[in-house]
């Protein structure tokens, strides 16, 4: 059975404050429980069903509908390319395929090592400076194969090109 | 300054998001005029009607009339949701108003609230946006110190506390019914209508919804005079709009313009044409959910009527231009399979038509299509108009049959025989 830890706990509780009813927190405190336990699955669903004292059920309807909640486990480096039109126009399957071959993954994989993890999302509303992509919460714009090779290499020189 | 530059007055300024550099560029006064004026709650409303200050989102209701509807002797509380949810391809507006000027929204939202009677106001924020919720964050932090949100506001006895949720994910929330759902905790289903959420919004309570650009033009209103906002548009549409440009133009971007600029000047003085030595080929004009346009066709001046009885929307202003290397097969697979993923699933009409419109825009892009595909299309589409509790469906239609019928030779230049 998985818990939370106890700053997250605090964190989560202090969010029930914030709604006339607790259910609202629901959203917020899922991103916590990911940032804690990394990914969603049914264990963290019940502990966050235990901590709000609601009903299992509820949690799991939220933390299934919602895309940015994971069940398994992602990279390190979560990259999230966009893949809507503008940036489609601009060149984003050019990067999203240059990103596969240095990783060595497709779309909706990690790396064997766990460090990145490559994911196709929708419009991230920053359209004037496509193709776009977000590593974890890190924004990157104006994408090239070679930023894409200087971002890989800072967050993992061993991926560098030399 | 060219005297219609509004919310994007200090947005050249890196330093606008630090609470003492924007109170001394003015943030704030008129916030603070109200409240030492003792300006009436009435008076703000009727300014913002005068104002003809239109909803950003992309539907374009008058603001001023949308707060009217709020009941003022209920006893119940009232809320403020500020939609800031940003998910419409190629709008890329509020993000901007959201990290570059975070005072000026929330000087709008406190103006806001005063002129409906509400103490709490939710920022409904995308979940990807991590970089806004912390300048939005710190900004409420920093105005609270300053006593200019929170209790007691300046002395007058008037509270407010603003309050950002996050997202996490999901098209549908923009929708501002799905959106009080997804605040309470639940899936992002939109909700019948009526009860509007005036009268029934979140947590069952009279519930004011709007844009983040369109709150953030309040102040702006309550400083230049309501008759003088509305002059700076046309007559329905007043004062200006944040317009986003993407895709092949010279200079992409977001610029403010007054309502009921033509959209051809936007394309090609404003964002200076497509990029050398090509050629346009169409422009999606308020976000992929507006019906695509062809170069002779962009004659239309960006208000929101002018833009419905050209067959198009200004939707949230967001126009992506598309020059001759573009396949528009591929535009229409990626605008349909963006529909189909986002759709809630809630109606069967709009969950099963946008799959099926991807499934046939997917076949007709890999080479496998045959013509019969396109009547096919044609006649699937209105299916997902008005048979839905929202309009994610007619979302997809309107557009599908555009570019459908626009670009019918392209697509059979695809086929096979
Ligand atoms: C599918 C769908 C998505 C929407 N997404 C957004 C959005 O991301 N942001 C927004 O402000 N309005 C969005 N809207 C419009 C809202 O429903 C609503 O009209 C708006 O928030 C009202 O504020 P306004 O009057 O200030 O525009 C969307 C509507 C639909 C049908």
């Amino acid at each position: 059975m998985k818990t939370l830890s106890e700053p997250v706990r605090r964190e989560a509780l202090a969010y029930l404050e914030l709604y006339p009813k607790k259910e609202a927190a629901l959203l917020p405190i899922l991103h916590l429980a990911q940032k804690d336990f990394g990914f969603i699955d049914d264990e963290a669903e019940l502990a966050v069903a235990e901590l709000m004292e609601i009903s299992p059920v509820m949690v799991r309807a939220a933390s299934r509908f919602y895309f940015m909640y994971h069940h398994q486990p992602i990279g390190e480096f979560h990259m999230q390319v966009c893949q809507n039109i503008s940036c489609t126009i601009m060149g984003a399957e050019t990067i999203l395929d240059h990103l596969k071959n240095r990783l060595g993954i497709e779309a909706e994989q990690v790396t064997e090592d766990g460090k990145f993890s490559v994911e196709r999302v929708e419009c991230i509303a920053c359209c004037d400076r496509g193709p776009a992509m977000l590593v974890n919460e890190k924004l990157h714009t104006n994408l090239t194969p070679e930023i894409i090779d200087q971002i890989i290499g800072e967050l993992d020189p061993s991926r560098k090109i030399k | 300054m060219p005297e219609h530059i509004l919310v994007t007055r200090n947005f050249q300024y890196p330093d606008q998001p630090e609470l003492k550099i924007a109170l001394s560029r003015g943030t704030y006064e008129q916030w603070k005029r109200i409240l030492s004026e003792k300006i009436s709650p009435e008076d703000i409303i009727n300014e913002v009607k005068t104002a003809k200050l239109r909803g950003q989102g992309g539907a374009g209701f008058p603001a001023g009339v949308k707060w009217g509807f709020v009941p003022q002797d209920t006893p119940k509380p009232k809320y403020l949701c500020v939609n800031a949810d940003e998910g419409e391809p190629g709008t890329f507006k509020d993000r901007a108003l959201l990290e570059k000027d975070p005072h000026q929204l929330l000087e709008g939202i406190a103006i806001t609230c005063f002129a409906v009677g509400i103490h709490t106001a939710y920022i409904y924020m995308r979940g990807e946006f991590y970089d806004p919720q912390r300048i939005v964050q710190k900004a409420i932090d920093d105005a609270k110190k300053e006593g200019l949100l929170g209790k007691d506001i300046q002395g007058s006895g008037f509270d407010l506390e603003v309050i950002i949720h996050m997202g996490a994910g999901a098209y549908i929330c923009g929708e501002e019914t799905a959106l009080l759902n997804s605040l309470e905790g639940k899936k992002g289903w939109p909700r019948l209508k009526p009860p509007f959420p005036a009268l029934v919004g979140a947590f069952g309570c009279p519930t004011v919804i709007n844009n983040v650009e369109t709150i953030s033009g309040v102040p702006h209103i309550m400083n230049m005079g309501g008759e003088a906002f509305q002059k700076i548009g046309t007559e329905n549409d007043g004062g200006t709009k944040l317009f986003g440009i993407s895709g092949h133009v010279q200079k992409p971007g977001l610029y403010e313009l007054p309502m009921g600029t033509p959209l051809k000047e936007l394309v090609f003085d404003v964002a200076g044409g497509v990029r050398d030595g090509h050629e346009l080929k169409a422009v999606i004009p308020g976000g992929s959910s507006t019906p695509i346009l062809k170069p002779d066709e962009l004659d239309i001046p960006l208000e929101f009527e002018a833009m419905m009885e050209a067959g198009t929307m200004l939707g949230s202003g967001a126009a992506i231009v598309l020059d001759e290397t573009v396949s528009i097969p591929e535009v229409f697979m990626v605008m349909s399979r963006f529909y189909a993923h986002e759709s809630c699933g809630q109606c069967t009409p709009c969950r099963e038509g946008c799959t099926w419109i991807y499934k046939i825009a997917r076949k007709i892009y890999e080479g496998n299509g045959v013509p019969a595909d396109l009547d096919l299309i044609l006649d699937l589409a209105p299916m997902l108009d008005g048979t839905t509790v929202c309009p994610l469906g007619a979302a997809l239609a309107a557009p599908a049959i555009a570019i459908v019928e626009k670009f019918r030779d392209e697509f059979l230049g695809m086929m096979k025989n």
